[in-house]
């Protein structure tokens, strides 16, 4: 099971901080070839921050973080641009380009790519805008489409360069529950179909866990727990307990510490 | 007191830090810059959007520039019995000093305002980061075509501005004042001197056209990614431009002319 070739993103020792705030102290994490990882955890424990340590954009102030055995934050500019043709991140926003339509919007890294004559490029987009069921959206402005179809165009134009590897960024986040099962099963699909390692950075437990073969779960710089989604629905861990079953009270408290309530009431104001 | 003198250090080493990042992008388009001799349709674009756009107002403005010119100079120059030098004197100082200066600061009001904000804006909504994660450089797809764009469209909006205005001087001191139509252009071929004052005034206008076209995708690109930062990024663009063009044209004017 431990086939070093298995792990596609070794992360070790990895620490990063914005401006003297701590985000990640020491964290290892593995995410295979071929696996659909999830990494889960509350609001602003840095899973964003995670994705874009992972893609190049930030360094880690320590600690390894090797994609395809090539260390991210030693590359030039030139290597990691050249390692980013092999990943796709789908942002929570979709970062479509909102000057170009679907149709360019999926054309746009082929077309800054390579040199494929248009007629090839073409049946390309399609294809992938296809894979989306999007096909009939082509000619439609960013502004003009749901947040979920979006999403969609996203996931299309990340797939343009047949990437070996897709971030997404909490991709279920916000979406009605039909959109939510089309993205569900997309995702799903390019991993069983075109064999993408995927990595899902999400809150969202219940659809994350449906699809992950492996979860990790983050919170206060720190990985938690890790383990397949059976073995994390039978911890022992309360705090797993509490985030996987959305529990208002456990290890993480409902209240802001404060004082105690009945004092507090009956001081007549005089703090 | 020492609160104070603190905080006025913090500003200081902050714009220290800023200037200094300004020239570190600045390096970064200018490697970009070449590979736009390959791929000139998308400055053209941006030359489209940005020079044609300014073009309307740069000229109504500089027709209205030119008639105020030949209004107030016919009044003045005739108190000296000179109302004939009217044609030169507008051509001077169109060419050498107002058809530069207040085109960049339009521009910087106009185009540069708006580039500021179509960066900051594509930076506020991820889509600078999501090209970065396409392994497209935004530096050189989205901010060099734009910079290259508004370097070139200076210049030129300048000699339209300097053309119409002088056209407009026209209008008012023959059209309306009675001047001789041969004494205006007469004056004008005699006394402005291609050399000293049209290519030094294009120089000039090369200048601002750098600066502001620097001032603008420097601060779209740094914004605060969010609407307010974006808007104070806007502020910034039109003062710093304005500001700088003016004290740049002071000192080329003292370096050119000077004697
Ligand atoms: N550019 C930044 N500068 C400073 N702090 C940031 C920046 N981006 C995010 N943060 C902070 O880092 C923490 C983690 O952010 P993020 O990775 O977006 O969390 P998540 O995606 O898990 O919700 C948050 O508390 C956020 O406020
Ligand atoms: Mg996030």
């Amino acid at each position: 099971m431990d086939n070093k070739d298995d792990i596609l993103v070794k992360i070790r020792g990895m620490s990063f901080g914005y401006a003297g705030r701590q985000i990640f102290d020491n964290v290892d994490l593995d995410i295979r070839r071929g696996q659909i990882t999830a990494i889960m955890g509350p609001s602003g424990t840095g899973k964003t921050t995670l994705l874009r340590l992972i893609g190049g954009q930030l360094k880690p102030t320590a600690g390894t973080i090797e994609v395809d055995g090539l260390n991210v934050p030693t590359l030039s500019h030139r290597e990691l641009y050249k390692l980013r043709k092999r990943m796709g991140m789908l942002f929570q926003s979709g970062a479509l380009l909102s000057d170009l339509n679907v149709y360019e919007n999926v054309a746009f890294p082929l077309r800054e790519h390579t040199d494929l004559p248009e007629p090839m490029l073409r049946d390309l987009v399609l294809m992938k805008l296809n894979a989306v069921g999007l096909r009939g959206a082509r000619g439609l402005m960013p502004s003009e489409l749901s947040g979920g179809m979006a999403r969609r165009v996203a996931l299309a134009r990340a797939i343009a360069l047949d990437p070996t590897m897709i971030m997404y960024d909490e991709p279920f986040t916000g979406q009605d529950p039909i959109s939510m099962g089309v993205l569900v099963k997309l995702i799903d699909d390019l991993n069983k179909a075109l064999g993408i390692s995927s990595i899902i950075v999400s809150h969202d437990v219940a659809e994350t866990a449906s699809i992950a073969d492996y979860v990790y779960l983050v919170s206060g710089g720190k990985v938690v727990e890790h383990g397949t989604p059976d073995t994390l629905g039978h911890s022992g861990s309360e705090w797993t307990r509490q985030f996987l079953d959305g529990l208002p009270d456990g290890p993480v408290p409902f209240h802001y510490p404060a004082s105690d309530y009945r004092e507090d009431l009956l001081s007549g104001g005089e703090s | 007191m020492t609160d104070f003198i603190r905080s006025l250090g913090r500003r200081f080493l902050n714009s220290i830090q800023r200037l200094g990042r300004g020239n570190l992008f600045l390096m970064q388009i200018l490697r970009g810059l070449p590979s736009m001799v390959l791929r000139p349709r998308l400055v053209v674009q941006q030359i489209y959007a940005v020079g044609v756009m300014s073009l309307t107002i740069i000229i109504v403005s500089a027709a209205f520039t030119g008639m105020v010119l030949g209004l107030q100079l016919f009044n003045t120059l005739q108190g000296f019995g000179a109302e004939q030098s009217i044609g030169s004197v507008t051509a001077l100082t169109l060419v050498r000093e107002l058809g530069p200066v207040l085109t960049a600061i339009f521009f910087a009001g106009l185009a540069g305002t708006s580039l500021t904000a179509e960066i900051g804006l594509m930076k506020a909504t991820e889509q600078l980061s999501g090209m970065e994660m396409m392994a497209v450089d935004p530096v050189h797809r989205v901010v060099a075509p734009r910079f290259a764009a508004a370097w070139v469209s200076v210049p030129l909006l300048a000699l339209i501005f300097s053309a119409v205005a002088i056209l407009g001087g026209y209008f008012v001191s023959v059209g309306l004042l009675g001047l001789d139509t041969s004494v205006y252009w007469g004056q004008m071929q005699a006394y402005v001197d291609w050399g000293d004052d049209v290519v030094n005034g294009i120089i000039k206008s090369i200048v601002f056209g750098f600066v502001c076209a620097w001032i603008a995708v420097y601060e779209g690109f740094d914004a605060t990614p969010t609407s307010e930062g974006v808007s104070r990024a806007t502020i910034r663009t039109v003062v710093h431009s304005s500001l700088s063009v003016l004290a740049l044209d002071f000192i080329m004017t003292s370096l050119m002319f000077g004697d």
